[in-house]
Formats: structure tokens, sequence, C-alpha cells
């Protein structure tokens, strides 16, 4: 599949050197050359330069023959302008994107584009943590198990 | 009518200044508290400080009962989503998007944003228009039907120089309404009026035909437009 992925930070970054491991073909594209830093040594997807919210730098990753295309970066607006120039002027199939406030999230999913909101999936692992930690017998509680929750958060 | 400006910067206070004046009521929201402030000094106290892309800034706005949300900030990403929400979260009836790039004014159109305003292409189209030489400009884009404005400057060795209106191969969408001559005056042309190397046309074309009708008036082929 030839993925582009717009934002390299540490989520993009993982997410890209994953499907890269996996044999996917992933160009990964940032504002900043200095995000590509966040790529493990092994990655060996194209990394490009530029503004995903912007058709000449989709064009220049190659958009017009995308499979995929995922934004992550942490601008919500960035995310889904680009998410919708692929979905909508460059046709891609799978369209993906980050929305971090669950408002915009909600109404742009109702709108068709396919989002993941990392606020409520956040939100959601740490009740269920917090639940699970809740029901658990009292000795779990203390001494090395409450250390190890504290150094995951 | 209640109008919510989104973007306190220069275009947004003019506005916002035009619009009082006009009766109108109008509340810009600004991020910079400094902006928003003076802003208030200046005009009163029309001036809610927090960012207009969020719904919840939205509510507090009173996004639901306003007539109109002209998004002005210098950020396209920023103006199209506040359109989108105010829209679709708030069914506001008519909404209005500066655009700083020329070049999204197709993604805004394809998303149903009612208006754009492309800032930078209003700006080169002056500038343009004052240049010598200037193939083909567009000066106005029509709502809806995809119709454009255009005005093309007739080159002295154009094939179309010396002969009528009604000789000339236009594209079936275009249509000549404007000649203005070399010396400046402007006449409605009918079908025998000859065109002069020099001449001003301006012309209503659909978008798509531009190029063909700029081949057709200057004998040239069409160059990129940006």
């Amino acid at each position: 599949m030839r993925v582009i992925i717009m934002g390299c930070g540490r989520r993009g970054s993982a997410l890209a050197a994953m499907l890269d491991s996996e044999g996917h073909d992933v160009t990964v594209l940032d504002v900043d050359a200095a995000a590509f830093s966040f790529l493990p040594d092994s990655f060996g997807g194209t990394e490009i330069v530029g503004n995903g919210a912007d058709e000449d730098s989709l064009r220049r990753a190659g958009i017009d023959q995308a499979d995929a295309f995922v934004s992550t970066t942490r601008g919500d607006n960035r995310n889904v302008m680009a998410a919708q120039m692929a979905k909508h002027i460059f046709k891609v199939s799978r369209v993906i994107t980050l929305i971090h406030d669950p408002i915009r999230e909600e109404m742009y999913r109702s709108l068709g584009l396919r989002t993941v909101s990392p606020t409520k999936i956040v939100a959601h692992s740490l009740k269920e943590a917090l639940l699970a930690e809740e029901s658990a017998p009292e000795p779990s509680l203390g001494g090395s198990d409450a250390l190890q929750g504290g150094n995951e958060g | 009518m209640y109008i919510i400006v989104v973007g306190g910067g220069k275009i947004g206070y003019f506005l916002a200044r035009q619009l009082l004046e006009d009766q109108h009521e109008v509340l810009i929201v600004e991020q910079n508290a400094e902006k928003a402030a003076q802003i208030a000094e200046e005009l009163g106290e029309i001036v809610m400080i927090g960012d207009g892309c969020e719904a919840a800034t939205m509510e507090r706005a009173g996004m639901g009962r306003t007539d109109m949300a002209i998004a002005l900030t210098g950020d396209d990403e920023d103006n199209l989503v506040v359109c989108q929400v105010a829209k679709h979260k708030f069914n506001v009836p008519h909404t209005i998007a500066r655009i700083n790039n020329p070049k999204n004014e197709r993604i805004f159109k394809m998303l149903g944003i009612d208006a754009t305003i492309s800032s930078t292409g209003v700006i080169l189209g002056l500038i343009e228009q004052e240049l010598p030489s200037h193939p083909m400009i567009p000066l106005m884009t029509l709502k809806g039907g995809g119709l454009e404005i255009v005005e093309v400057k007739i080159p002295p060795d154009a094939q179309v120089v010396g002969k009528p209106v009604k000789s000339i191969l236009l594209p079936q969408k275009a249509l000549i309404t404007l000649i203005i001559g070399s010396d400046g005056q402007a006449m409605l042309p009918s079908g025998d009026t000859l065109i002069q190397a020099g001449d001003e046309v301006v012309a209503v074309t659909m978008l798509d035909s531009e190029d063909a009708l700029r081949a057709a008036l200057t004998g040239a082929p069409a160059p990129q437009r940006y």
C-alpha cells in the first residue's frame, strides 16, 4: 500500500516506522526537516519537507498515486483541511485524520471523514485503568505496582 | 443582521467598523488579548477573546443565532474550519472565508463555503491590471455556476485584430460583454464591432473555458495562471 503520512511527530513517525517495517511504501511529509529525526535509522520510506495542507506539496509527495493518506499533526484544522484535500481533490480512497477536539471530531465524522480522536482514546484508557485499579484487591495497590503505574504515566 | 467575524486583524477591524456603521450587530472573535483590547478600545465591547475554531467558543459567541460568519484569519485551514463548523454544527446560513493561498479557492468551493475572497489573488489581479502587458486577468468569480469575469488585453499580433466580434471563434461558454478601447472608452459591443490592438476585452466565461478564450483572443498558447 502506498501511504502518505502528514506530520512526522511522535505519532506520525511511529506509524510511518510500523508501516515501513511491514513492507508498505511510506512517504512522510512535515514542514520541519528536523522532525524526521524521530524516524528510526532503518526507515526506508521517503521524507519530504512540505505543508500537507498545500496542493503542490501533496503532489510532490505523490498523492496522485497514493492508496492512503493519514494526517497526524497537532493542528486539528491543518489535519482536516489536508484530509479533505486528499479525499475530495485527489480522490484518495483511504483517508484518516487525527482530530483532538472531540466536538470537531464528531462533526467531521458526520461529514464522512474517517477520524481518530486521541483525546477520547486517552480519556477512555485512563478511565479503564482507573476502574481496573479500583476493582482490584487491596494488596495490589501498594508497593511495586503503584510505582510501576507512576512510571507508565 | 448579527454577524460574527473571526480574526481581528486589519481586515477584521475595518470590516467590523463598516458593519457597525451600517447598523449591524457585530462580534469579533480574536485569540490575541492585546489585539482584542485594542479593538475594544476603538470600537467598544464587540470583541470576544477566544479561539474561533473551537465549537465551545462559537457557542458562547452565539453562533447559533448568527446570520453570517466571516473568517478572516491569516491561516486558510483555520478559516475553512470556522466556516465548516459554523455551517454544519450551527446551521449558519451564510459563510464567507478569506483565502490567503489562491490555490485553496477550489477546495473551499468544493466543501461548500458560500463565498471566498482571495486577498492575495485580488491584490495580484489589481497590480497585474496596471502592468503594460497582461494577457488575461480574472476580475471576479461569480457566485455559483462556475462562471467568472475576465479581462483580456488584445496584443498587436493577435489574429482577431481588425476583425468583427461575430467572426471570433469563442469557446462555447464564453461571451464578450464589454470592450474598453486603448483610449479608455468603454462600449457594449455588437457583432459588427471591430477588435483593435490594445483593446481590453471583458468577457464572461466558464472557469474551464478560460484558457480557450485566452487563446482565441490573443492567438497565443495559454500560460499557467499562477
